[in-house]
């Protein structure tokens, strides 16, 4: 398990880079989401009256 | 043509009147110019080093700034849309007024950038190559910069706005344009650059006016 | 296409598909990456920094694939005023724009080790960091006018003036002595990379892919959304 986290020596720089591709494809992802529920949910308040 | 030159010398007129005056615009390119040596030190060596750079993001900045002017005026007034309805082409207004600026901005950097150059400890051997290169080069920044300048017309920010969507465009120009001009310095041939440059301006001088042109009627719909 | 053009004909066949397009998309990258950190091989030349390959390409190839999408849609809604054009070409933007920094940051992650340097200003790196100011100002250019319409059309203009850098990035390392290493995949002749490295590169590449067209697709859903809030909201006079 060391080993695999210490990546031969390149732990800190495959992990930010893998760390970072993670961070903005979620981000994007969860934004993605975020929008959609906020605006699905307007419309059907704007449905109801 | 005769529509095109009567175009021309009304937009040469306005720019000169809107800059001031070709003199205020190379005063503009030397205080730009000397603010290296006062930033960076001025070790001959190293204003040597960077001399040519420093002469094409100056007349890059230069070309941005007088750039937000070049339809600005005419949209606010409403004289774009009587210009729009002419019988010459939009193209070709378009053209003139890149011609204008041009010969107001790109044309006399050119002819002082020698003066420039001399400052700035550039190797005097390469003053030729330096001149061909901005001779070929300004007229793609003024050309780049009608189509943004036109994209942006009434837009929030439009001066930023502008710079973000021009200056990444710039770079290939300032690649070679820097290229072409270090390599004259340093004593090679600088013709694959000035070739590339040259390209690049007759593609910019036909497909510019035609994108700027769609981006004013857009602008007036 | 002229199916898709209708709004809500849009929004009623793009929902069903979407879970199953973004599942799929979560197994092939969640495969493909799981593939390259435990099965494949360390290169013999750059040890395990080779991993950072598994993100960096599969985010490259992404980058310039989602602004070909962006450029034709930006064509397509320019030329033929398709109605979902440019909503195509604004959703899919923030995404491209993702996807090239993923690119930069992890080349420049990978650059430090192995050639020594965080960043250098070759033909391959600075036309893929003018990519990321397109993408860049083309967001701000579809977000600068009070007049919705005149912001998409200007920023499609933007997009299709800046198609010129897509076959730069392509062939810059063709054209250039770049530091960035030529093509190893997309090349006449196939690829040169071994197979052992090639799978998980390609499944995470679908991986991403499928991401894409699913975030594309949910973003373009909320769009139609908000422009039917807009509609109830403010329209009929």
């Amino acid at each position: 398990m060391g080993d695999f986290l210490a990546m031969g020596g390149y732990a800190r720089f495959v992990w930010p880079a893998y760390g970072v591709a993670a961070i903005v494809l979620l981000g994007l992802l969860g934004h993605a989401l975020w929008a959609w529920r906020r605006a699905s949910a307007a419309l059907k308040d704007e449905g109801k009256r | 043509m005769s529509g095109f030159s009567a175009l021309l010398a009304r937009d040469l007129r306005l720019a000169l009147r809107q800059s001031g005056d070709i003199a205020i615009v190379l005063a503009f390119f030397a205080l730009a110019a000397m603010l290296f040596p006062f930033g960076v030190g001025p070790e001959p060596e190293l204003l040597s080093r960077i001399s040519a750079g420093v002469l094409w993001v100056t007349a890059l900045l230069a070309a941005l700034l007088s750039l937000e002017r070049l339809f600005e005026s005419d949209y606010q007034d409403g004289s774009l849309e009587a210009l729009a309805l002419m019988p010459t082409p939009l193209e070709f207004q378009v053209l003139a007024k890149c011609l204008a600026h041009w010969l107001t901005t790109g044309l006399p950097l050119t002819v002082v950038a020698p003066l420039l150059a001399l400052a700035l400890h550039f190797d005097p051997a390469g003053y030729p190559g330096l001149v061909a290169a901005l001779f070929l080069g300004t007229p793609v920044l003024t050309l780049l910069g009608a189509v943004g300048a036109a994209l942006c017309l009434g837009a929030r920010r439009g001066g930023s706005l502008l710079a973000l969507l021009i200056l990444p465009l710039y770079i290939p120009v300032l690649v070679f344009g820097v290229g072409a001009s270090e390599a004259a310095a340093m004593g090679y041939a600088a013709r694959p650059e000035l070739l590339l440059l040259a390209a690049m301006s007759l593609a910019a001088l036909a497909l510019a006016p035609w994108a700027a042109a769609s981006a004013l009627r857009q602008a007036l719909e | 296409m002229q199916r898709f053009a209708n709004p809500n004909k849009f929004m009623k066949l793009s929902g069903p598909p979407l879970p199953w397009i973004g599942g799929a998309a979560a197994l092939f990258i969640l495969g493909g990456l799981g593939l390259a950190l435990f099965a494949a091989p360390p290169d013999y030349q750059q040890g395990e920094a080779v991993k950072i390959m598994y993100v960096h390409v599969p985010a490259a190839w992404l980058a310039s694939l989602v602004y070909a999408v962006v450029a034709g849609a930006s064509a397509v809604g320019l030329i033929w005023r398709h109605p979902l054009a440019h909503i195509a070409a604004e959703s899919a933007a923030p995404l491209g724009a993702g996807f090239t920094l993923i690119c930069l940051v992890s080349g420049s992650l990978w650059g430090e080790p192995m050639w020594g340097t965080w960043w250098v200003w070759d033909a391959r790196l600075t036309s893929v960091l003018v990519l990321f100011f397109l993408y860049l100002g083309f967001i701000a250019l579809s977000r600068a006018f009070d007049d919705r319409t005149r912001g998409s059309r200007a920023a499609a203009v933007l997009a299709l003036v800046g198609v010129i850098n897509l076959p730069i990035i392509k062939f810059s390392v063709d054209w250039w002595n770049t530091l960035h290493q030529p093509a190893s995949v997309f090349r006449i002749g196939g690829p040169t990379i071994a197979a052992p490295l090639l799978w998980p590169l390609l499944v995470t590449a679908v991986g991403f892919l499928l991401f894409f067209v699913a975030l594309l697709l949910l973003r373009m859903r909320t769009a139609l959304a908000e422009a039917k809030l807009r509609a109830l909201r403010f329209g009929g006079g």
